[in-house]
């Protein structure tokens, strides 16, 4: 394969297929130049959250013109590019098959170097996009309907810890799957925000999972979401739906309550003034409002991309990839497969 | 020149050019295609010693098959056609079996078989209008339990079932070589499924660390 030709602004076209996103992008160092984004969002509504058989479908068929609407609004030829880089992990395995598929023989047929990159990290790149960039270390709270997972970044191409992760459901799972509770819909993030508006956040006391002394022994920094879940369950059987606006805005509290605090936790505990926000979850503006509320209150700086660049895309990944040629970094053996639980300190998949 | 792919069974990469096999590179594991598909694909190009930019077109097997695995071959296919600016060339995977067993055997109709797991298979049956012409679909493609199959195919007659665990990618670089010249059909976009999308909700992987 190639060798990089341009170690100062690499041109690098990112792919990302590991959730029900279709996302190309494509940076030329720390600038954007394209970031296009095919959901399959609406093929998984009547089943309440994302099916990876048709997940997996819908990226084979919007990977072409994703690509090549990305080339479009850049204005980039394939040729000139100087990498590729795409998600091997984590995810959905067959969905990142199809990404790493596509990826590879772009790279042998374009004789360009290939980056294997770790979605979650990517989430944290993205923030190199913004022209003022965090400084390091921060902790990253990375919400979606995938993962939810509490990252101290030290350096992002050497230097990723994961101080904690979901032990269940992922927040944005739970937004999904209390939004069915209520027969809101699907996605669940944007119908609880409707069914909230205006309403009692604190009507209704609902659980704050591992948040007891001896939760936190084991799980300082993990979160967990199937108990809140149940507690809603438990609720709406024994009550009727007539406020359904407080019990919507409750459990969202709740999600809302326990993310930060133990982000700002992370914060406090490892001495670190910086928190920056990453993943879909993100679009909810009451996590937002109070996101900034507390870290202000804490003197905390926060950071929060724009939402196209904190739900899953292509850009990110691009951005990430970039840092590693910048940081002198190798490029993946040809060898590498899909890792659907791919560590984060794993920044890049050599092989 | 014809660069070919089909990763319905294992990960086979081959390139053809009028009618001759010039190289085909495979891998048998039937899970890692992912792995094996840039390796493949390199191998075929440096072993001959030609740039990507020498292939006028790229031929993929559209299955049926496994759908994780079929779709990494498919999904390749179609970015090196992008990247390159050449056609790419669909056909079904049986058919490309078909036409490989016909120069051996030169039989008139054939049921083409490939495993589909879950005690199914895959199928398509095919007549040969003369000997050396391009198999013709009769039946199918379609995916049934052995006793569905030998009841759908009661009706075909005379013909030699050919059960297959492995396609070449050599054959379906061949086939959609004689289709381009003979100016027959392609396969649309969408593989060869057979098989709607079980319906499974995704859920957080389990936790590999601490
Ligand atoms: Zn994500």
């Amino acid at each position: 394969m190639g060798s990089i030709v341009n170690r100062e602004a690499p041109l690098v076209l990112g792919i990302e297929t590991s959730c029900d996103e279709t996302g190309i992008g494509i940076v030329r160092g720390r600038s954007l130049l394209a970031n296009v984004i095919a959901s399959s969002m609406e093929e998984h509504a009547r089943f309440g959250g994302v099916v990876p058989e048709i997940a997996a479908r819908a990226h084979l068929e919007a990977f072409v013109p994703t690509l090549e609407e990305s080339l479009r609004k850049s204005n980039v030829a394939l040729a000139d590019l100087d990498a590729i880089a795409v998600t091997s992990g984590p995810g959905l395995a067959g969905a990142l098959m199809v990404g790493i598929g596509a990826a590879k023989a772009l790279a042998v047929a374009l004789d360009k170097p290939i980056y294997a990159v770790n979605h979650l990290v990517g989430h944290v790149g993205a923030d190199v996009l913004t022209g003022d960039s965090i400084e390091y270390p921060t902790i990253a709270l990375l919400v979606s309907g995938g993962h939810t997972s509490l990252l101290l970044v030290r350096d992002l191409v050497s230097d990723v810890e994961l101080l904690g992760e979901t032990i269940d459901d992922a927040a944005g799972e739970a937004f999904d799957k209390v939004s069915r509770l209520l027969g809101l819909g699907y996605p669940g993030g944007p119908r609880i925000d409707e069914a909230a508006a205006g309403a009692d956040e604190n009507a209704i006391a609902f659980p704050r999972g591992l948040s007891k002394p001896k939760d936190l022994q084991n799980h300082r920094f993990d979160f967990s979401f199937s108990g809140l879940k149940t507690a809603v369950a438990r609720h709406v059987e024994s009550s009727d739906l007539t406020h359904l606006g407080s019990i919507a805005a409750s459990f969202r509290e709740a999600v809302v309550d326990v993310l930060l605090t133990k982000a700002l936790a992370a914060c406090s505990e490892l001495n670190v003034p910086r928190l920056l926000l990453g993943g879909g979850v993100v679009a909810n503006a009451r996590l937002r409002q109070e996101a900034i509320r507390r870290c202000k209150d804490a003197r905390i700086e926060l950071r929060i991309p724009p939402l196209d660049l904190c739900t899953d895309n292509g850009a990110m990944i691009a951005a990430l990839g970039a840092q590693l040629i910048m940081a002198g970094r190798e490029p993946s053996e040809l060898t590498f497969g899909a890792d659907s639980t791919l560590p984060v300190t794993q920044i890049q998949d050599l092989s | 020149m014809i660069l070919a792919i089909d990763s319905s069974a294992g990960t086979s990469v081959a390139i053809v050019q009028a009618g001759e096999t010039l190289i085909e590179h495979n891998s048998q594991n039937a899970r890692g295609h992912a792995e094996a598909i840039g390796t493949l694909i390199e191998a075929c190009l440096s072993s001959l010693q030609i740039r990507p930019t020498q292939l006028e077109a790229v031929a993929v097997g559209m299955g049926p098959g496994p759908f994780t695995g079929l779709r990494v071959g498919i999904a390749a296919a179609v970015s090196f056609g992008v990247a390159l600016g050449v056609p790419v060339l669909r056909v079904s995977s049986h058919a490309a079996i078909a036409l490989e067993r016909q120069s051996s055997l030169g039989e008139e109709r054939m049921l083409v078989t490939t495993d589909a797991k879950r005690r199914q298979r895959y199928w398509s049956a095919f007549e040969f209008p003369g000997p050396f012409e391009l198999p013709q679909l009769v039946l199918g493609p379609d995916i049934s339990s052995e006793e569905q199959l030998q009841v759908a195919v009661s009706n075909l007659g005379v013909f030699t079932r050919v059960d297959s665990e492995w396609v070449s990618a050599a054959s379906v670089g061949l086939l959609s070589e004689r289709l381009q010249s003979t100016g027959g059909s392609f396969l649309g976009s969408t593989p060869l499924y057979l098989r709607s999308p079980e319906v499974t909700i995704a859920t957080v992987p389990k936790r590999v660390s601490q």
